[in-house]
């Protein structure tokens, strides 16, 4: 579905100035209303500090203006003449890794931060490396406090040229990563054209949100419809299935395939909110009525007949362990996939990527909170996969935790971890 | 359903609105709820966001009607407009609807009447109490992560405990666009979906699909008097305090909730179109410049959702 609206997600280190970066994105675009404003202006105040903290208007709960850290991915909202964006702000810190994986999975565009006096960090490579194997498909690098090396031009040269070329050995082109040269804190290059980098011929960075076409992420598969809900209706025989079209298209006449039972059938009536149409587009709500009676409840997946996702209960796939308790072998969850939800046994721990030293590691004995491995999985019911790769509706899953419901892993089906080896093996 | 395809407008004429996506992604999260739960409710309170709520469901489930029943928690300080509204709403969509009066927790000693009259805060018991009652296991609200800081932490489909507190420290990650509305025995879910609307998307939805909202909403001659700042409404729940005087204004109201904490605002916008272009210039937010029980501490916001507040 063709839009308007940018869907960002922002990570950085700790003390990189992240926080500071988002409210002057929200201040300088006039996303900041005087209310707001006036309460940060007091709380600034009690706090006995001379100038506005700008990072007060995104840190929301108590617990972190309290600490002074941001705990929790938080959703901004700001709008210009050209684009309207959904900003997921995450984290910083390590333990939090988790939020920034949230952040990403709908991200279509990432800033990440670095303060010029670090350069390239772990915490920015890691934020990379999940960039990558979550196919966000595109990416900024703000090069943060330019104003405290005296917005020298070699130091952001060569922190652009070694982020970059990390970028491409994790998979990226080139033209998918931008750098920027900015200070948040004094405004430089955020919206405004700066005056201490005359040697920058390039965007400011909210010029570059507003131009930026993020790639479409994924889904050339043929036509995908996850079965959300029966619409039946006793005194009629009207009988539809409701859900949104995840990949592809479809049309009245299609002939598609009943997933994970194997029926084939023909598509009588496209409809949308609107009512009936010719053909709708991934995206877009729909109830198909189909030319035969047969059962289909929620959970089920409606596919192109022709171009029919594989039909699995063993699989190999990448999870990104989220939950403190560590990830064993042998362990049984419950796994959820487009709108089906089925028992679940972890047959195998394969690799682990390691954080530290960007690398995989085979062998592993477990998955501790926030580390990401290659697993393989046997499910209770057969399940319609595609590569993540290849489609992200029918790629990706949770993992949950049966007794309490929580949930312990972003999943990706096939070997989104080579991606991440791949760029090991450059460094 | 054999129905004439109809005209309708082009994927770039939604988009130009910029709420084509945001539309699609509120009817993918109602039908989550009907699929995933066994009593699913949709708060109400007359005002846009849940109007905005209930023509998002009615288009998700069309032609069927919405399987969620209305639940309206009545302060006893709502305007007449908003209850009139309310009921023709219910009436012309065929939806069922539950109304929670906190006059009779009052009466029956369940809470109590705080000293600054407001009643807004006075909601979340009989909210809690008809959760349980009902047996409702997920009920959506029309918050927006836009309103208010802590609400900009809130999820999509956010789990509350037996006691149907919020917890943002416990908070599930949440992914893609797979929800998971597992919860235990006791516990509910709160679900919000729009979380991602602005204000100013609200209104051009309104614009969009020409939905109809109570006259409050629009620029009108009003008796209003002072407090804190904010035009009040005199009505049951009071009238100015000794020193303060009724005058008439043109005001009108962006938000409207309780009436003894819901303010107006000084307006000549009467149409949509023109409410859309006061939004666009206005400096205030719609919070700050019309409710008062935001303004009792830093927090305040945050505290009430701890507590089971929507």
């Amino acid at each position: 579905m063709t839009t308007d609206l940018l869907r960002l997600v922002t990570a950085g280190s700790v003390d990189d100035g992240k926080s500071t970066l988002v409210g002057r994105l929200l201040y300088d675009t006039k996303s900041v209303l005087s209310d707001q404003l006036d309460a940060v202006l007091r709380s600034s105040a009690e706090r006995g500090l001379d100038n506005p903290d700008l990072s007060l208007l995104v840190d929301g709960l108590r617990a972190e203006r309290e600490q002074g850290i941001t705990i929790d991915v938080a959703y901004r909202y700001f709008a210009t003449a050209r684009r309207t964006f959904v900003l997921a702000d995450t984290p910083g810190h390590v333990q939090y890794l988790r939020n920034t994986v949230t952040g990403a999975s709908t991200a279509d565009h990432a800033v990440l931060l670095t303060d010029a006096r670090k350069g390239v960090l772990p915490q920015t490579r890691r934020h990379l490396a999940v960039m990558a194997m979550l196919g966000v498909p595109g990416i900024t690098l703000a090069v943060n406090k330019l104003d405290l090396v005296d917005f020298d031009r070699g130091t952001f040269e060569s922190t652009r040229d070694e982020f970059v070329a990390h970028a491409v050995s994790l998979g990226y082109r080139e033209e998918q990563v931008t750098a920027i040269p900015l200070s948040a804190l004094a405004g430089d290059n955020v919206v405004t054209e700066s005056e201490h980098t005359p040697w920058y011929d390039g965007p400011t960075l909210l010029e570059h949100l507003e131009t930026v076409v993020p790639d479409p992420r994924g889904s050339d598969v043929g036509f995908r419809m996850p079965v959300q809900y029966v619409l039946r209706d006793g005194t009629t025989d009207y009988r539809a299935y409701a859900g949104q079209v995840v990949a592809g298209e479809v049309a009245p006449g299609d002939h598609v395939v009943v997933l994970p039972d194997g029926t084939t059938t023909t598509v009588v009536e496209v409809g949308t909110p609107d009512g009936p149409v010719d053909r709708a587009h991934e995206g877009e709500p729909v109830t198909l009525v189909l030319a035969d009676e047969i059962d289909i409840t929620r959970g089920d997946l409606i596919a192109a007949a022709d171009r029919r996702p594989r039909v699995a209960e063993e699989f190999d796939a990448t999870v990104c362990w989220l939950a403190e308790e560590p990830l064993r072998p042998g362990a049984r969850v419950l796994l959820r996939h487009g709108t089906h939800t089925t028992d679940c046994r972890v047959t195998g721990l394969s690799t682990r990527f390691d954080e530290q030293e960007l690398a995989v590691l085979d062998g592993p004995e477990e998955l501790a909170l926030n580390e990401i491995g290659k697993v393989r999985l046997h499910v209770a019911d057969p399940l319609p996969v595609d590569d993540y790769r290849d489609c992200i509706a029918t790629g990706a899953f949770l993992l949950i935790e049966p007794g309490d419901g929580n949930t312990l892993a972003a999943g990706l089906l096939g070997d989104s971890l080579s991606v991440m080896a791949h760029g090991a093996r450059d460094d | 359903m054999s129905a004439p395809t109809k005209q309708r407008p082009t994927t770039d004429e939604r988009a130009a609105t910029g709420v084509a996506t945001l539309e699609a992604e509120g009817i993918h999260i109602l039908r989550e709820v009907a699929g995933e739960f066994d009593r699913p409710a949709l708060l109400f309170s007359g005002g846009k966001d849940s109007t905005v709520l209930v023509h998002l469901a009615v288009r998700a489930f069309a032609p069927l009607p919405p399987p969620f029943t209305l639940v309206h928690v009545d302060t006893g300080h709502n305007f007449p407009e908003v209850l009139r509204f309310r009921d023709e709403l219910v009436e012309r969509y065929n939806l069922k609807l539950h109304v929670a009066e906190v006059q009779d927790w009052i009466d029956r000693g369940k809470v109590q009447e705080r000293p600054d009259g407001l009643r807004n805060p006075l909601q979340t018991v009989p909210l809690l109490d008809t959760i349980t009652e009902q047996r409702y296991d997920a009920v959506i609200g029309g918050g927006r992560r836009d309103e208010e800081r802590s609400r900009a932490k809130e999820r999509v489909f956010s789990v509350r405990d037996a006691f149907g507190r919020w917890d943002p420290r416990r908070q599930r990650v949440e992914l893609w666009n797979l929800y998971n509305g597992m919860h235990k025995p006791g516990e509910h879910v709160r679900v919000f979906p729009i979380s991602n609307w602005t204000e100013l998307d609200v209104w051009r939805y309104v614009a969009e699909r020409d939905i109809e909202l109570p006259s409050l909403y629009f620029a009108h001659q009003r008796e209003v008097y002072q407090r804190d700042g904010m035009w009040l409404t005199p009505g049951q729940w009071g009238g100015p305090d000794d020193d303060g005087e009724l005058v008439e204004k043109t005001v009108r109201y962006r938000t409207v909730g309780d009436g003894s904490c819901t303010g107006a605002v000084e307006s000549d916008a009467a149409t949509v179109e023109d409410i859309i272009e006061e939004i666009k210039a206005s400096r205030l937010t719609e919070r700050g410049a019309s409710r008062a029980d935001d303004r009792i501490s830093e927090a305040a916001m945050e505290d009430r959702k701890r507590e089971g507040y929507f």
